[in-house]
């Protein structure tokens, strides 16, 4: 009996090839990504004048997409440490799918920062020039770290589940069957390696905390340790961190959904995931609103003269439409959708999860360019156009380019692995029947 | 007349002493080959010899040395000692004429459109008097650019000069987010300089040729303080706005007019701006008070 329920799971999980809707999926991330390169390649040889960054706005959707990534990659932590600490076990089946998120955003928040380099040629500078009291080689440290972490917490739960898809040589076909034994041929599920990997895992879940909250802390200094009103904030790690939060709790939301509906797996990502992760996402969106409301409201009740212009930009002025946009979408909406039982259905929940992921990238582009936009002196003695900041086709097509590079790899994963873990379901399972 | 000697004969000594560097370095610049193209002109100068002699040499063996070789990278990095530069911008001389820029512009070779001196025409509030405020690289003495530069290719000396290796800048923009006075601007484009300058080897001191994806700003030209001239601004400033010195030896000039810089600051109320920030800038600004020119913002009614 428990033997066929085994091999239910196994079947059910196994990564399936693409179907027709997959193809085409994959089809239009690859054109995104190809028509992003080619804005690369100009921008490569023509020079970020590109771009419709300049001397004011001299940061743009390029570190705002930076940023978004950076934060959407925390929820990898999220799910798969501070869950598990917690010996939250509902959350298991998700542990996967958090990670390759976790991987792949900091992999494109890497790429993304290559991207907005004016010298990507110097990029080996920042190695043998480079000097411990920069933010950014703060931020390079950390994000390094925070990848292997992430990478070891994405491979070691995977061992038992290769051990189970190397039995399935024929399915595999040969190179994905050459990768398998190659990263998992060692595997043989002994209890003396599961003791291992077990206290490994303990280890990194404990020491991926510190430095996830360190890769969005240092983040937000980037901004943080300059002068500028909007940015000089000591509220901005928290803030940043309780965002950061919030829109992978969002994104996992939308991953559920799509794989569940696409790979039929309501069995394992059931309607119980998305109601327990719609209330994550309400606690997650109050706490971001609590930090909003510490970052707008008290400056805005001084109304110093230098935040003055910034603030009245974001609450009335030419960001206003982004503004209030941002807010509802990424948090009141969501608020007022999952606080209901009937809007943590996945259906509703998918809804909600998009709105945080696209409000929240707004919210990043608002926290970088108004602020440059809003210099101490005046801006003066400058072209007309540098006074104004409307991204070109070229920053739109990398930004998005990295977005859908993003999903690809998220894509090619759960085409490759099992994103559900198959052996750590069945032991839930088992302990489940036992109880 | 006595100073133009003087340099007269401080730019043949220094001939003389580029050509015996030449010697030292191996290639003999008097080898045979090259004197046989020469003949003597019989007109003999008189130059200062490298122990402080009178020598004489034929004029036709004399070589022009084209420019002073600049200065190497790592000299240009600790400074020129026992100096701390700064600056004192008098307000009330100011009427936006504009000279400092467009000198500054063409010496540097900057991007048509930008600039590293901008005037600003500032009104602090509705009933306060306008007055115009040229402001240039603050050269703090707490840089916020050079604490966040990831390469250390912005960097502070010990003369006070913040200047940008251009050579180094990987062009991440964190300085231009640092900087709270907005004094640095950015190649977005391959910088347009004719193809002469823009092969010419990149030097701290001069901050030409500017490259491409780097940052550029004000960089009180130091090429021309160890040449014992002004900064390009002051001199080309027709209201003597602009005074340059040392702190350490107490004065500044504009060109025509010294003073002892304590007086200059303690008499006539100097400061700094934006005090409160803790950068301690290195440029002073004297109020705009008994003016020589009355307020007239004509840039705002050509746009």
């Amino acid at each position: 009996m428990e033997k066929l329920a085994e091999n239910k799971i196994v079947q059910d999980l196994l990564p399936q090839k693409f179907g027709k809707q997959g193809q085409i999926w994959v089809v239009c991330l690859l054109a995104i990504c190809a028509v992003g390169f080619y804005a690369y390649c100009r921008q490569l040889y023509y020079g970020l004048e590109v771009t419709a960054l300049r001397d004011y706005a001299s940061w743009g959707i390029y570190i705002s997409n930076f940023v978004f990534f950076v934060a959407i990659s925390l929820v990898g932590s999220l799910i798969t440490a501070v869950l598990r600490l917690t010996d939250v076990h509902w959350s298991t089946p998700l542990t996967r799918i958090a990670e390759i998120i976790a991987v792949s955003a900091i992999s494109f928040a890497g790429l993304i920062i290559i991207v907005d380099m004016g010298r990507p040629d110097r990029f080996y500078n920042l190695f043998t020039h480079g000097r411990l009291q920069s933010p950014i080689i703060w931020d390079v440290i950390v994000i390094t770290t925070y990848l292997f972490i992430s990478l070891l917490l994405l491979y070691f739960p995977l061992l038992p589940d290769l051990k189970i898809m190397i039995a399935f040589k024929e399915k595999n076909g040969k190179s994905l069957q050459k990768l398998y034994e190659f990263l998992g041929s060692f595997w043989k599920n002994k209890p003396e390696q599961f003791k291992i990997t077990d206290k490994a895992i303990n280890i990194l879940s404990i020491t991926i905390i510190p430095v996830a909250f360190a890769i969005h802390t240092v983040t937000s200094w980037l901004f943080a340790t300059t002068y500028r009103p909007g940015w000089d904030s000591t509220n901005f790690g928290a803030y940043f961190i309780s965002g950061a939060f919030l829109v992978g709790a969002g994104g996992v939301l939308i991953a559920m959904y799509v794989f569940r509906t696409h790979y039929k797996l309501e069995k394992y990502i059931t309607d119980d995931h998305f109601d327990k992760m719609g209330k994550v996402v309400v606690l997650l969106a109050l706490v971001y609103l609590y930090f909003n409301i510490n970052e707008f409201l008290v400056p805005a009740f001084k109304m110093k003269k230098s935040e003055e212009e910034h603030l009245m930009g974001l609450f009335t002025g030419e960001f206003s439409p982004i503004f209030w946009f941002a807010i509802s979408a990424s948090m009141l909406i969501p608020i007022l959708i999952l606080v209901f039982k009937k809007g943590r259905k996945p259906k509703w929940a998918f809804f909600a999860g998009i709105l945080v992921v696209v409000g929240s990238w707004f919210k990043r582009f608002l926290i970088v360019t108004p602020t440059l936009l809003h210099p101490f002196l005046p801006m003066h003695d400058v072209p007309k156009n540098y006074t104004t900041y409307i991204p070109t086709w070229e920053e739109w097509a990398i930004a998005g380019g990295s977005l859908a590079g993003a999903l690809l790899v998220i894509t090619f994963f759960a085409r490759i692995f099992p994103i559900i873990p198959i052996h750590e379901t069945i032991i839930e399972t088992d302990s489940h029947e036992k109880a | 007349m006595k100073t133009n000697e003087n340099s007269r004969r401080e730019f043949l000594a220094t001939t003389l002493l580029a050509g015996a560097a030449l010697a030292g370095c191996g290639g003999n610049p008097f080898t045979p080959d090259e004197v046989t193209d020469v003949k003597p002109s019989g007109e003999m100068v008189k130059l200062l010899s490298v122990d402080g002699e009178i020598i004489e040499v034929d004029k036709a063996f004399l070589k022009p040395v084209p420019e002073m070789p600049s200065v190497p990278n790592s000299e240009a990095r600790v400074g020129i000692p026992g100096k701390k530069f700064a600056m004192v911008i008098d307000l009330s001389r100011c009427k936006s004429v504009k000279k400092c820029q467009s000198a500054c512009n063409h010496m540097h070779h900057i991007h048509p459109g930008q600039n590293w001196i901008k005037v600003y025409p500032m009104q602090e509030s509705e009933k306060t008097a306008p007055y115009w405020q040229p402001t240039t690289c603050m050269h703090c003495d707490e840089p916020p650019c050079v604490k966040v530069c990831p390469v250390d290719a912005t960097f502070k000396r010990k003369d006070g000069i913040v200047l940008i290796d251009s050579d180094r800048c990987v062009g991440c923009r964190f300085c231009m987010a640092a900087c709270p006075y907005s004094s640095r601007v950015f190649n977005w484009e391959e910088p347009q300089i004719e193809k002469e300058i823009a092969d010419k080897p990149y030097s701290c001191e001069t901050s030409v040729p500017q490259k491409k994806g780097t940052v550029g700003k004000c960089d009180f030209c130091p090429d021309m303080v160890r040449q014992g001239s002004l900064p390009h601004c002051v001199s080309a400033c027709p209201n003597g706005v602009f005074f340059f010195g040392d702190i350490l030896e107490d004065s500044v000039t504009n060109g025509a007019e010294t003073f002892r810089f304590s007086d200059l600051i303690k008499d006539k109320s100097g400061y700094r701006l934006m005090e409160d920030l803790g950068t301690k800038p290195s440029v002073y600004y004297l109020p705009p008070v008994n003016r020589n020119f009355p307020f007239e913002n004509t840039e705002s009614e050509k746009k």
